[in-house]
């Protein structure tokens, strides 16, 4: 029953993930591709985790925290440049 | 150019820099039963030090880790060639690395390896090169 279920949830996940793939693609400015980019991270998580049930693994946990970390750090990079212009500035602006 | 007040990134920073770091040490020390080890452990380090880069700007981030990272690259390369030279004082081969268990007083049974030594300098190697990368290319002068 669990098998059947985690396989359901998993086609969900790369369902929605096709949809983001093509709001990465398609969308008409670079803050959707940013927002795109960063839901595939939440994506990635979710199906990393049902991946691991398959498996019978607490192996990929550690990776889970990995990903929300590296999507949380990247988004605020992107956002920054968006911004700002420059992702590291050299002196404090106040 | 323009002013900006990011305070919601700077409160959730103070909150997420020591989770991340917290976590790089965690997965740093369990590297040799669990997955991890010195280099992702010394990426996760870097990204924490990347998101204060982010948030501040370099002169603050010096201000806050006065850390000069080529000397933390060669420190992490001497602690390697240490732990692995030791070995040949006491007449086995190079890189030879041995481990005991140790009962400290509050912590309990410890199994202590030589192993984690030479890790720690891939850690530090890996910090000192990620960091100076990323200030050669950030700071623009």
């Amino acid at each position: 029953m669990l098998e059947i279920i985690v396989r359901i949830a998993l086609l969900c996940c790369s369902l929605s993930m096709l949809g983001l793939i093509y709001r990465v693609i398609k969308g008409p400015s670079t803050a959707d591709r940013v927002i795109a980019l960063d839901s595939i991270g939440v994506n990635l998580v979710a199906i990393t985790a049902l991946f691991s049930i398959v498996h019978k693994s607490t192996a990929f946990l550690d990776i889970i925290l990995l990903i929300g970390i590296l999507a949380f750090i990247g988004t605020v990079a992107f956002a920054k440049y968006l911004e700002r212009g420059e992702i590291i500035e050299n002196e404090p602006n106040r | 150019m323009r002013k900006v007040n990011n305070i919601i990134l700077e409160t959730s920073l103070k909150v997420l820099l020591f989770i991340i770091a917290l976590y790089s040490v965690y997965i740093f020390t369990a590297g040799h039963y669990y997955p991890g080890g010195g280099f992702i452990g010394g990426l996760m380090t870097s990204g924490a030090i990347v998101l204060l880069l982010i948030t501040y700007d370099i002169e603050t981030v010096a201000k806050i880790l006065p850390i000069n990272y080529r000397f933390l690259t060669a420190s992490g390369l001497l602690i390697a060639i240490a732990t692995s030279a030791g070995a040949m004082l006491f007449n086995v081969p190079f890189l030879t690395h041995v481990f005991t268990d140790v009962h400290l007083p509050v912590i309990g049974e410890l199994s202590l390896h030589t192993a984690t030594l030479f890790d720690l300098g891939v850690y530090f190697v890996v910090i000192g090169v990620t960091m100076t990368i990323i200030q050669t290319i950030g700071g623009d002068e």
